[in-house]
């Protein structure tokens, strides 16, 4: 086990704040992805990224081919949307998303050929321009979970000095194994698209991070660091502490560079950019044959889950057919969860689409699913030493209950990534994400008074 | 819905710790048990029936109270039991059943659950209840029993701290080593050093205190008196077993309602009770110094807790300045 910092490869680096150790539970880290077959009909919603959504661009009755165009906008922060299987599409109309909220959809109806569109062709990429453009038409988003556009990442301006890529296989959500699989089974992709990006950006530096309780995924990464294509010792490996939730963005920056991140501003802001390890091997692949964004990787897990495995699915296959993929639920499920146990969101059924930035479905029983009884605060400040971002979440609870807004401005509260660790590590169990959230949204009503 | 049953939907996180207030409590309550069973050594067995009633009388008192006012039960949570236990192994053994009872009323009622119940509470409830006994009933509250007389018939002796250093071994016959064990005159919890010490290693092995209040209190209280006693080491040592200072650094001091939440907070806050501790020790002829200390402290600490709230990450440091300015 590499417990270490290798010497070297990070000398200044501060400690990180905060964070909660929870246990790893990545029980699928050795399962290979496999591939689920096409399922009879995919859904796929027009909004699966941050920003504006798309438009279809088929109507009812197209045929369409796997890659093809079906929605796209001229809206700078969004991504475009593909067929993830050949078929006939069939409707076109509002479904409810996970999170609650409605969004435009194109239901398709698969032929099972899985044919690929003809004007797939590897784009020629030369310039940043070319590049942007084409992870733009990749229809890419950031893997992580959290599905910002990566070419609006990508497209920063010739006028900010950004100098460094981090690369994030921290993974630090437990159960998901998905970008350690990435890092095992395709680590050719990882290492084309680590020196692509690094040499068409500019990078003077790149730093590939990853938690210290996956020594294979280092020793991997560690020869992707050390290849010989990396002349001047410029891309780097940075082992962390493995603590939650050192793969968020902010902390991920800190840790590689010693930058902090002000409220409010992006890595780009002190000159990084953040990419998942599966974005780059991903970028790697469509440079390579020009195919789209129309599967991902996902890790099927918990403990109502027959067969727990990794598996590679078409966007848009609804969740209760991937489960069944599973050997479906070996107890009645009490919970299922669209990403991990710390940021991942409960659904109210199965018969949701998987979306391009989702890495996880788990599905709990009874035992799990029940969280201990909330009970009176009793200030023992478990939360605040929690907090990565330095919050004080007791105050915070108070203000949002007193709706009192100079409190709440005071606090801070616009940097809460909603982590979950506060609500972790309290032992009165009061559920703290929800109180941060209900803060933000009383600082968004008044700002919109 | 799934196989026609509702699904659990809730906000992140959907894993918790295990931690919970009543593992908390009781992990104090082991914590002190080393300073209990020392106590019966010292005491005699009338030290268990005092822990009784005065352990008995504040979970009563808790449950009633939240009874009448109309609240959720919170006997659960064992605080009460944390807090009738501190109070019992703050009074001599020879206190009367009904005082110790009454303290404990006190303690709960007035100082907890008058102001909310738990966590809700400025000051420590069992220092303030101990300290309305020692102003109501002086006699009985220093009525200090001389160490392991109780098997041959009990003698009354005073406690170390109000005689002076140099007189401790030719007045009353205690060394330093019988104060590490705890064989000297003092309340019953609060004389047995290795005991208390402990205890302590225990509650920080657990996590369930953080070393910055003991590491502050004691170090400024024996820094103060090194520099009093002029480098002299046996005095230190006199000072930091003597009176309550270690059951208060360890156990008193460190309650979580009535601490500051960060560690900055916490280090100012010990450093606080230690330097009141010593000009009470040094310059007032009180045993009490640690009790009024800590009350003291607990009661500024809504200003510490203000003047030491992190910045949220990433805050620039030149803002800050600017703002001020401002103002």
């Amino acid at each position: 086990m590499f417990k270490t910092i290798p010497a070297g490869v990070l000398s200044a680096v501060k400690k990180v704040r905060g964070g909660v150790k929870v246990s790893h539970h990545k029980n699928t880290a050795e399962t290979e992805v496999v591939r689920m077959p096409a399922p009879a009909k995919v859904v796929i919603p027009m909004q699966q990224h941050i920003g504006a959504p798309c438009e279809p661009v088929v109507k009812v009755g197209d045929t369409v081919a796997v890659g093809q165009l079906i929605g796209d906008t001229d809206k700078y922060i969004s991504a475009p949307i593909h067929a993830s299987v050949s078929g006939t599409v069939t409707a076109i109309g509002d479904i409810k998303m996970p999170n609650g909220t409605l969004a435009k959809a194109v239901t398709i109806e698969s032929d099972g050929e899985m044919r690929l569109w003809e004007g797939i062709k590897p784009p020629v990429v030369e310039t940043k321009e070319d590049l942007v453009k084409a992870v733009r038409d990749s229809g890419l988003v950031g893997l992580g979970g959290a599905g910002f556009p990566t070419h609006v990442k990508l497209n920063f301006p010739a006028d900010k000095n950004i100098d460094t890529l981090v690369i994030n296989a921290a993974e630090c959500e437990p159960f998901i194994t998905v970008d350690y699989r990435e890092c095992m089974e395709n680590s050719w992709d990882i290492l084309s698209g680590v020196y692509t990006l690094k040499e068409i950006l500019g990078f003077k530096q790149v730093v590939i991070a990853v938690e210290d309780n996956k020594p294979e995924a280092f020793t991997v990464l560690k020869n992707i660091a050390d290849h010989k294509f990396d002349t001047n010792d410029e891309v780097k490996l940075m082992v962390l502490e493995s603590k939650y939730p050192q793969g968020a963005e902010k902390m991920m920056v800190q840790s590689a560079t010693g930058r902090r991140v002000p409220p409010g501003k992006l890595p780009a802001d002190v000159d990084c950019v953040v990419m998942n390890v599966a974005s780059i091997a991903f970028i790697a692949r469509y440079l390579k044959t020009g195919k789209p964004l129309v599967s991902r990787s996902l890790t099927v897990d918990g403990s109502a889950i027959k067969e727990p495995k990794n598996v590679r699915v078409p966007v848009g296959t609804s969740i209760s057919e991937i489960i069944d993929f599973c050997g479906g639920f070996k107890e009645d499920p009490c919970k299922i969860l669209t990403g991990g146990p710390m940021m991942g969101l409960a659904i109210v059924g199965t018969d949701l689409p998987v979306l391009k930035q989702n890495n996880a479905i788990l599905a709990f029983g009874k035992g799990d699913a029940v969280l201990k009884p909330e009970t009176d605060c009793i200030r023992c400040g478990r939360c605040a030493s929690a907090c990565p971002m330095s919050l004080m979440p007791t105050n915070i609870v108070r203000g949002a209950k007193a709706k009192d807004i100079d409190m709440l401005k005071s606090s801070g509260i616009t940097v809460c990534m909603e982590c979950g660790s506060c609500a972790f590590a309290c032992p009165a169990g009061k559920p703290l994400v929800q109180h941060m959230r209900l803060a933000k949204a009383i600082l968004r009503e008044e700002g919109n008074k | 819905m799934v196989n026609g049953k509702k699904l659990v939907v809730s906000a992140s996180p959907h894993l918790r710790s295990a931690q919970t207030t009543t593992k908390i409590m009781l992990d104090v309550v082991i914590a002190l048990i080393p300073a209990l069973i020392a106590a019966i050594f010292i005491f005699g067995p009338r030290v268990l029936c005092v822990a009784a009633v005065s352990i008995g009388s504040a979970v009563l008192a808790e449950y009633i109270s939240r009874k009448v006012m109309k609240r959720h039960q919170t006997i659960g949570d064992m605080s009460a039991v944390v807090t009738g236990l501190i109070l019992a192994l703050n009074l001599p053994s020879t206190i009367p059943y009904w005082i110790a009872a009454l303290g404990s009323v006190v303690a709960i009622v007035v100082v907890k659950q008058f102001f909310g119940g738990i966590g809700q509470n400025f000051a420590n409830p069992a220092i303030t209840a101990r300290i309305v006994l020692l102003l109501s009933f002086g006699a009985q509250m220093g009525n200090w029993v001389a160490p392991l007389s109780w098997k041959t018939g009990i003698t009354t002796t005073a406690t170390p701290l109000a005689v002076e250093y140099s007189k401790l071994e030719s007045e009353l016959g205690v060394s330093l080593v019988d104060m590490f064990l705890g064989l000297r005159g003092g309340c019953l919890g609060e004389t047995c050093a290795l005991a208390l010490i402990l205890g302590g290693i225990y509650l920080l092995a657990k996590k369930v205190i953080s070393p910055a209040i003991p590491a502050a209190f004691i170090g400024t209280v024996a820094l103060i008196m090194l520099i009093a006693g002029k480098g002299d080491l046996g005095f230190v040592a006199y000072h930091v077993m003597g009176g309550g200072l270690l059951l208060g650094a360890f156990f008193m001091a460190t309650d979580y309602s009535t601490c500051p939440i960060n560690v900055k907070g916490k280090i100012i806050f010990g450093i606080g009770c230690g330097v009141i501790t010593s000009l009470i020790r040094l310059f007032a002829s009180m045993t009490e110094a640690v009790s009024f200390a800590i009350l003291i402290m607990n009661l500024v600490v809504p200003f510490i807790d203000r003047a030491t709230t992190p910045k949220p990450f990433g805050t620039p440091k030149k803002e800050k300045k600017s703002k001020e300015a401002a103002n």
